[in-house]
């Protein structure tokens, strides 16, 4: 007989509304908090690329209500240069942060992680609920800077020294807008230090009787691997940003170089290393690139083989795989940096390691085209952004080949080829990712269905409208056009605004798709059917526990697990599935011992 | 092929508790008995590994200074060597001696959970050694900036300084945490339950910070 | 449904690839001795890239198609083979590719980096600062004078803080806002920042090189091409960085022996 008496040092149930839904320390309410932050600064990042497109299509376009944001910023409501790259800046850093890290990661990761392994909880929901806490904190103190001073930093989001650090002679933002972007992102990167422990520690550590580290489902390897990412890069970024801090409050000279001279006046700075913030900068920015698309390829794959009713060619094969992500994203850092003066024997030693990374990523996708092989491949809307997040995948990929060698990165460095290449695969793949699993998961996370007209209406519309957008970039990018430009007023670039015009229509079109999802998940939170515990007939822990799941996520008995995650159309089997809680034998030879 | 319903896989024997739920050990986390001053003889895995994870966060982020510093100092025209307030030595006999008194402390623990309830063996005046030295050298620590700021060597001064106290401060910061610890470790001891895993990690912790600031200054007498 | 994604996602990488295969928006012309190189091994990328391409698109769109409307009773099969064909595949044909593209890119890139300039290059210093170029030639005496930050002085058009009346070095040196040189020699370009990060880019001259601000880098090439072309910052540099450029003035020898000696005049 086991000690069930008391509910260990775990937490029992909150009875009070503050405890229940907003300083709550159920991972399933944190992960809601996450989603619902990364919905809000989606939105706020989409409307600025609205504005920044708009802008570059028709630069003397008055936007209506515009000088409401910054009546500095955009006197008659047309946007000054210098107020475009302010919102550039705002733009990359929610969506790099506070969209593409939070939602697959934090949010998803945060519901079902502790789910899928079959724990009550995290080991340490304090630190989950502080998690949440300090990214939200984090990213009011980064929205503050529309509100204070000269605006926000126009630095761009790698916010490169020594622009970013010799305070507000660099322009407009680059004083108080550079210290709140950075104590934004310090406080940021404590929240991320807090959710990659806990999500460590829950993989290692809380998984139920007989869940093998084998056993787990695919997403939560991803999300194991990414916080493993997230552990060092973060831990990384944050020193950086502090030392950043101290140039602009302490006066130090971490970052800015002797007599560099601005307005005619010798700026009292000495000695700082320049490429020292780029090295640091690039040394959490790489990792951050597949922490925002690893978490993607798990949800994509869980999705995928329940709708396609069988396991992926070789579970082991994916989980390497990401794993060798993982690796080599450390080693190829400097990839950002070929034609940056770092010295260029270093550049051929970065160039080495990025493309070998490219066999990892091959065979991820050669394991996802391999599975759907043979396949009973059902059609709605999780699988149709699941299979559309390969097509992304693969289109963002093989521009890596280009980007990878800095011999054609003399080409294309500061181009938007390199925009069109990230924004395909660690933008538009990602988020592609977040909404097969909001399609997926949402019967779960709140007993109803989403519509499924209108989740197709919004992948016909985001997955056109996307290609329509950003392949154009590569384009551009062939062409010399140069990305963080107002306008385009060289010989060479003029003849290039018609594809501008073209783009700027796209995104406003794939833009306007992004509110009928909303719409949807708004209404059907509400007014969507009610679902059944397990509606799309999956096989992981998730499926096996109650809608929505009790606050210790299974109620009285904690699960066992007797089977592989994905146990699908199983040969003798007595139904077309066997969930991983199922006693029942099977006779399945490729099944981990 | 057996015939005979699967077995759940073995999970790691040595993670399991003795009276075993099988959860993970989440039942155990709580003694049986009532008796407050109980210490379970049982490391629930979740705080052993998480303060690993925790303190490899640590090193990463030391490791960036580090590296920053190196960096900072190749070919800076500017970079001094700079004296290091002699405290700075007072202080890393004090951090040591405070491992010594909490591993003292830490061993103790285990004795009187192995059965040995010798009172004269309590581990909370050890504690409270440690305590104080941890916060001696605190207190050391600050006389060294102030002694610095008195000198008129300040945070921008030169990039030497500049990185002398940042890295000191971040040193510190983290081992305030670690006094934070502590406090929580006797609170628990004389209050109510002390697991063995909380005083496990604390402690690990403390010895962490112990070699960090000997590497610390080891790389500032190096290099400053 | 199905099969209408399936034909969806082969027209658009039919129709990613026409502009290219097309040359709709091709890359500037080439005017350096060194962006041959460049070029084919862009080419070459552009070919393995375009092929991993339309066959990843094809073969996706190939297997929704067929695998989406399975008959009842129908059984699910495994990829002939099984992943350790799909990862020899990987290995082999990516790994070869990728390391074929790193060997032979070491060539182009070598070309432009890990070569010394010639003795007889032509030095010439590039300075950038919000929001433009200076350019500096050494003069008769081919030695640059000293550059004083605290001298720098936009109103006195004193970009690059000479001191003419104290450095003999100085007192040649050409100062110009346009950067001319001679077809078909070697140029040294030396490079200033004179505040923070910027790029020199010439699409033409298949260079693109960072200011390290506190850090002179230099890079040198050949021009074999008259003909004005631009020269834009590509490092964001602040709000002018878009409107951030200069001019590149290819000249035949004579010609920019002439403008050397007209330039000279004006100083």
């Amino acid at each position: 007989m086991h000690d069930m008496s008391a509910p260990a040092a775990h937490h029992g149930a909150p009875t009070s509304f503050i405890r229940k839904h907003v300083f709550s320390l159920d991972h399933k309410v944190i992960g809601k908090q996450y989603y619902a932050l990364a919905l809000l600064a989606a939105l706020i990042g989409m409307a600025l690329s609205w504005i920044m497109r708009i802008h570059l299509g028709w630069g003397n376009f008055a936007i209506p209500g515009l000088h409401l944001l910054s009546s500095t910023g955009a006197p008659g409501n047309v946007l000054t240069p210098e107020y475009y790259l302010q919102l550039m800046t705002m733009h990359g850093t929610i969506m790099v942060f506070f969209v593409l890290t939070t939602a697959p990661f934090a949010a998803f990761g945060n519901f079902f992680l502790p789910i899928q392994t079959g724990a009550e909880d995290m080991p340490f929901p304090h630190f989950n609920m502080m998690s949440f806490w300090v990214t939200f904190v984090g990213f009011w103190v980064l929205i503050a800077s529309f509100f204070v001073g000269d605006g926000p930093t126009l630095g761009g989001w790698t916010q490169y020294a020594p622009l970013s650090a010799i305070g507000s002679v660099g322009g407009p933002g680059q004083g108080l807008g550079v210290v709140l972007w950075a104590t934004s992102i310090a406080i940021f990167c404590i929240g991320q230090l807090l959710g990659s422990l806990n999500f460590i520690t829950t993989t290692l550590d809380m998984r139920c009787k007989g869940m093998s580290l084998m056993r787990l489902p695919l997403t939560a390897w991803a999300w194991f691997i990414t916080s493993v990412m997230g552990l060092t890069a973060f831990a990384v970024l944050m020193p950086a940003c502090i030392l950043l801090i101290l140039d602009h409050v302490a006066g130090t000279s971490f970052f800015v170089a002797s007599n560099l001279v601005i307005n005619d006046q010798v700026l009292p700075h000495s000695g700082g290393s320049t490429l020292l913030w780029q090295h640091l900068f690039w040394f959490f920015g790489h990792p951050e690139v597949y922490i925002a698309i690893v978490p993607g390829m798990g949800i994509v794959s869980h999705v995928l083989i329940t709708n396609m009713r069988k396991p992926m060619l070789s579970h082991r094969v994916l989980i390497y795989s990401m794993a060798a992500l993982a690796v080599l994203s450390y080693m190829v850092y400097g990839h950002h940096m070929f034609v940056s003066g770092m010295n260029p024997v270093s550049s051929l030693a970065f160039s080495f390691p990025t493309l070998v990374i490219t066999i990892p990523s091959t065979i991820v996708v050669l394991m996802w085209l391999g599975s759907l092989y043979g396949s009973k491949l059902q059609i709605n809307s999780a699988s149709l952004f699941s299979l559309g997040f390969i097509s992304m995948f693969i289109s963002g990929g093989v521009s890596g080949f280009f980007l990878a060698q800095p011999s054609i990165d003399i080409m294309l460095h500061a181009t938007y080829f390199v925009v069109g290449h990230f924004h395909l695969v660690m933008g538009v793949a990602a988020m592609f990712g977040i909404f097969a699993g909001t399609y997926f998961w949402f019967p779960k996370m709140t007993g109803r269905m989403m519509s499924e007209p209108l989740g197709k209406a919004h992948f016909w519309l985001s997955f056109v409208g996307a290609y329509c957008i950003f392949m154009p970039f590569h384009y551009l990018g062939i062409a010399g056009n140069v990305r963080r430009y107002q306008a385009f007023t060289d010989d060479y670039l003029i003849p290039l605004i018609p594809v501008h015009k073209f783009i700027t229509i796209a995104a406003l079109i794939t833009g306007f798709a992004q509110l009928i999802f909303v719409y949807n998940l708004i209404y059907s939170r509400f007014k969507g059917p009610v679902e059944t515990d397990n509606p799309w007939q999956g096989t992981s822990l998730e499926w096996s526990t109650a809608t929505p799941p009790p606050h210790n996520n299974f109620g009285a008995t904690m699960p066992v697990v007797y089977h592989d995650p994905y146990q699908y159309s199983v040969e003798g089997a007595s139904s077309d599935f066997v969930m991983q809680t199922s006693p029942e034998k099977i006779n399945n030879p490729n099944e981990e011992k | 092929m057996a015939t005979t319903l699967p077995e759940p896989p073995k999970i790691e024997r040595d993670r399991l508790p003795s009276q075993g739920s099988g959860n993970g050990g989440w039942r155990n986390l709580v003694p049986a008995s009532a008796d407050p001053r109980q210490v379970k003889d049982y490391s629930p895995p979740p705080a052993s590994t998480g303060i690993w994870v925790g303190l490899a966060a640590i090193t990463m982020t030391f490791a960036a200074f580090t590296s920053a510093l190196v960096v900072r100092q190749g070919g800076a025209p500017d970079w001094r060597h700079i004296t290091l307030p002699p405290v700075l030595y007072l202080n890393t006999l004090l951090i040591v001696a405070s491992s010594v008194t909490l591993e003292i402390a830490r061993r103790r623990v285990a004795a009187f959970m192995g059965g040995l309830k010798d009172p004269a063996a309590n581990p909370a005046r050890w504690l409270f050694v440690t305590l104080f030295l941890g916060l001696s050298f605190v207190a050391g620590q600050t006389y060294a900036w102030l002694q610095l700021k008195a000198q008129g060597f300040g945070l921008a001064t030169n990039v030497s300084y500049s990185f002398f106290y940042v890295l000191t401060v971040a040193h510190a910061v983290h081992l305030v945490g670690g006094i934070g610890g502590l406090v929580r470790v006797v609170g628990k001891l004389n209050k109510s339950v002390l697991r063995r895993s909380t005083l496990d990690a604390t402690s690990r912790y403390w010895h962490f910070m112990g070699v960090l600031w000997v590497y610390l200054l080891f790389l500032l007498w190096m290099k400053l | 449904m199905a099969k209408i994604f399936a034909v969806t996602i082969i027209l658009i990488a039919i129709a990613s690839a026409v502009p290219i295969v097309m040359h709709m928006w091709p890359m500037p012309q080439d005017i350096s001795t060194h962006g041959a190189l460049i070029d084919e091994q862009y080419a070459d990328t552009m070919l393995e890239a375009g092929i991993s391409f339309l066959a990843s698109q094809f073969l996706l769109a190939f297997f929704i198609w067929k695998f989406s409307a399975p008959r009842p009773g129908e059984r699910v099969k495994n990829f002939p083979g099984g992943a350790t064909g799909l990862v020899a595949a990987a290995f082999l044909l990516v790994g070869t590719e990728v390391l074929a593209l790193g060997v032979f890119g070491t060539k182009a890139w070598a070309s432009v980096y890990l070569t010394p300039p010639a003795a007889n290059a032509v030095p010439v210093q590039v300075q950038a600062g919000q929001f433009a170029f200076y350019f500096r030639y050494p003069g008769p005496d081919g030695t640059f004078g000293p550059i004083h930050p605290e001298q720098i002085s936009e109103a006195n058009a004193n970009f690059f803080g000479l001191d003419t009346t104290h450095d003999q070095d100085s007192k040649d040196d050409i100062v110009a806002a346009e950067m001319a040189i001679p077809v078909n020699r070697e140029i040294h370009l030396l490079m200033h920042s004179k505040d923070v990060g910027h790029s020199f880019f010439v699409p033409e001259l298949r260079i693109q090189q960072d200011f390290v601000p506190g850090l002179d880098v230099s890079v040198h090439f050949t021009a074999t091409k008259v003909g004005r072309y631009e020269i834009v910052c590509t490092q964001l540099c602040g709000l002018g960085h878009y409107n951030m450029k200069a001019y590149l003035e290819v000249k035949s020898q004579e010609d920019y022996d002439a403008w050397i000696k007209q330039q000279s005049a004006l100083q």
